[in-house]
């Protein structure tokens, strides 16, 4: 068991034939995911990677049976890429791409809601369930498979992650990568609830950063819905206080999004926070033994 | 990308939401001839930086004559105006906006900007105008009115009525102006990216008129791209130097005062460093990511960049190679020693695909100040002890 996508997760590329698109293909399909096929407008016909390559989405939905799509198209097109995916019928949508505008993600969130299509991202590492299926950019090598689910605002913070984890004797089952921009796909709570879920999952980590108020949402959560045990690192307890004009985006949430406050939410609800990334494996350790 | 206030109500005015009539002017006598053009008898000579509080710092005047127009404008041309939004060291003045004067009767709030967890656009409003809306917020976050705005079906009768009901607005004429200045608003937020419009003060006249008395814009960065006009109005001057230096170059770098420099790659675990650097009693120097595709080059600037702050008395490299090979890292870094001179210990941690043959590259070359570590908390340790003088 793992949560969102397994061995038998048949996927798609978005920007198949790209630069990127084609280096990540090749690196997760060595990984061992079901790359079935990928979609570039005006290539349709082609094979790419011993791969077909289709115009629409729902071509490659209709002649592979995908149910995830992985999108590396470029930032100013991710927004049409997700709603043609959650269009086609697409279940889940993993955005890669970096620098994709905020408005046209927060029309293709709504699009994909509404489509009951669920994303993960953008700007962010991908998915990955160890040993079986890596949807993304990670380095599939560190992530061994084990009992601890890890959900993370940052990449390289869940190499980190998982790379201690693993150190320690432990291992992952999957690891989600939910990005930090303003508008983001799958989060916290919904991650937490599947990780919740999955017998396979003993325990969870959750590396979060400074601002919004997610980590104190999930918080919460914790509090109610949550029994496993969670271990938590929240980056940038030393980061100094932005020099903004105007301080309106805090305000929404009533927060001020510091690491102080996410940590004692997350503290006061019994999670397991460290002060520094370098103590994420040993605390597992303690969690789990 | 943030603007000036006299920009922003460019943008304003473009979209027919109603401003004073102003000016800007670079020169005291520029300032002087505005005021003629613009006529009456009052003015106001606000300096333009990209920072709020400007009144209170004394950016702000008023003039009532000529004469003091230019007095006012010698005073604030070239002054390092202080506010709590700019940080201690303040920013240079280098231009003036010179406005008519506004007849003032009431002083309200009002900003759009993105709700992160209703995902749409917010209208948030408040009579307390002309206050710091943080104070307000935190003392009588009742008087803070918040209308999301779903972009899907766009600004409705609805969200009008419950702004200038929640504003305490009875007259018609007055409900209608402001309801189209808020629609208005929206408008030009959804048409140009923008992450945020703010205006406080937004006043109402005694002949009953709603006017943006200021005028705050911060855009998306990511669509820039598609806005070539609001692209043009970027002042370089307003950006710290060392960070546009290193943003050419795939870098993102902040300045802080501690001792170590770091070179981390990802946002996330650059901060992380820092917080174990702090955690183990040292300072960071700097925060510096450089990216997913790190090469010789971007390492070589990176410590260029890192070594022009006297005060780093050792640098610290944490990278976390993931597509990026750390073998290629540890020959950036070779590479980079040679290209740069690094005269600080340098202490490195290369974790992640091909980390064996790396540490084995670093070994070979034998560097005096180059040290090896072999996690981030290692790595931390002795980037502390480093710059504390102990090996």
């Amino acid at each position: 068991m793992s949560i969102l996508v397994n061995k038998d997760t048949k996927v798609i590329v978005q920007g198949f034939t790209g630069g990127e698109g084609t280096f990540h293909a090749e690196q997760c399909m060595a990984y061992g995911t079901d790359i079935v096929g990928g979609v570039t407008p005006g290539k349709g016909g082609q094979t790419h990677l011993g791969k077909p390559v289709f115009n629409t989405v729902k071509e490659a939905v209709a002649a592979t049976g995908a149910t995830v799509s992985m999108v590396f198209v470029p930032p100013a097109f991710v927004g049409d890429a997700v709603m043609e995916a959650a269009s086609a019928g697409i279940e889940l949508a993993v955005i890669i791409t970096e620098g994709a505008p905020v408005r046209d993600m927060q029309a293709a969130k709504a699009c994909a809601t509404k489509n009951g299509m669920m994303t993960i991202g953008p700007n962010c590492p991908g998915v990955i369930t160890a040993d079986e299926c890596k949807i993304g950019i990670m380095p599939g090598a560190i992530f061994k498979k084990g009992n601890v689910g890890l959900i993370s605002k940052s990449g390289t913070l869940t190499y980190e992650g998982a790379n201690q984890v693993v150190n320690e004797g432990y291992g992952i089952t999957t690891a989600v990568g939910i990005g930090g921009d303003p508008i983001i796909g799958l989060s916290y709570k919904q991650l937490l609830q599947m990780f919740q879920d999955d017998p396979e999952t003993e325990a969870i980590v959750m590396i979060g950063e400074i601002g919004g108020d997610l980590e104190i949402q999930a918080a919460k959560f914790i509090q109610e819905n949550v029994t496993k045990p969670v271990v938590a690192f929240i980056a940038g307890q030393s980061a100094p206080p932005g020099k903004r004009m105007g301080h309106a985006g805090a305000i929404i949430s009533g927060s001020a999004g510091t690491a102080k406050e996410k940590m004692d939410a997350l503290s006061a609800v019994g999670v397991e926070v460290v002060v520094s990334p370098a103590e994420i494996g040993k605390a597992v350790k303690k969690v789990l033994s | 990308m943030n603007i000036h206030e006299y920009q922003a109500k460019q943008v304003f005015a473009k979209y027919g939401v109603p401003t004073p009539r102003g000016i800007i002017a670079n020169t005291p006598d520029e300032a002087v001839a505005n005021a003629k053009e613009l006529g009456g008898n009052i003015w106001v000579v606000k300096a333009q930086i990209h920072a709020g509080g400007r009144g209170l710092g004394g950016g702000v005047k008023l003039a009532k004559s000529l004469e003091e127009v230019k007095e006012l404008a010698q005073e604030i041309l070239g002054m390092t105006l202080v506010t709590h939004q700019t940080g201690p060291e303040g920013k240079l003045v280098q231009k003036v906006y010179i406005e008519e004067g506004a007849d003032i009767k009431d002083e309200l709030y009002l900003s759009v900007v993105l709700d992160r967890a209703a995902e749409m656009p917010i209208i948030m409003a408040s009579t307390e105008g002309g206050m710091d809306i943080e104070t307000v917020a935190e003392e009588t976050p009742e008087k803070i009115i918040k209308i999301a705005i779903d972009p899907a079906f766009g600004f409705q009768g609805y969200h009008g009525r419950e702004l200038v009901f929640g504003l305490g607005i009875t007259d018609k004429a007055e409900q209608k102006k402001m309801i189209q200045f808020a629609q208005k608003l929206y408008t030009l937020y959804m048409e140009n990216d923008a992450e945020m419009i703010e205006i406080n003060p937004l006043i109402k006249t005694g002949a009953g008129d709603f006017i943006a008395l200021d005028g705050k814009m911060g855009f998306d960065d990511s669509a820039l791209g598609r806005h070539p006009d609001i692209e043009a109005m970027r002042d370089i001057t307003e950006e710290d130097p060392d960070e546009r230096e290193a943003s050419q170059y795939g870098l993102s770098y902040i300045a802080l005062d501690g001792e170590i420099g770091c070179m981390v790659n990802g946002a996330g675990l650059a901060m992380g460093t820092m917080d174990t650097i702090n955690y183990m009693g040292g300072t960071p120097a700097n925060f510096l990511d450089v990216g997913g595709t790190a090469n010789a080059e971007t390492v070589a600037k990176g410590f260029e960049i890192i070594l022009k702050n006297p005060n780093v008395k050792a640098i610290f490299v944490n990278i976390f190679g993931g597509i990026v090979r750390c073998d290629r890292i540890a020959n950036g870094i070779l590479e980079a020693t040679k290209m740069v001179d690094v005269n600080v210990p340098v202490i490195v941690r290369l974790d992640g695909t091909n980390a064996p043959e790396a540490a084995e590259i670093l070994k070979n070359a034998n560097i005096d100040n180059v040290i090896a570590a072999t996690d981030l908390g290692d790595g931390a340790a002795k980037a502390v002890a480093a710059a504390k003088g102990e090996k």
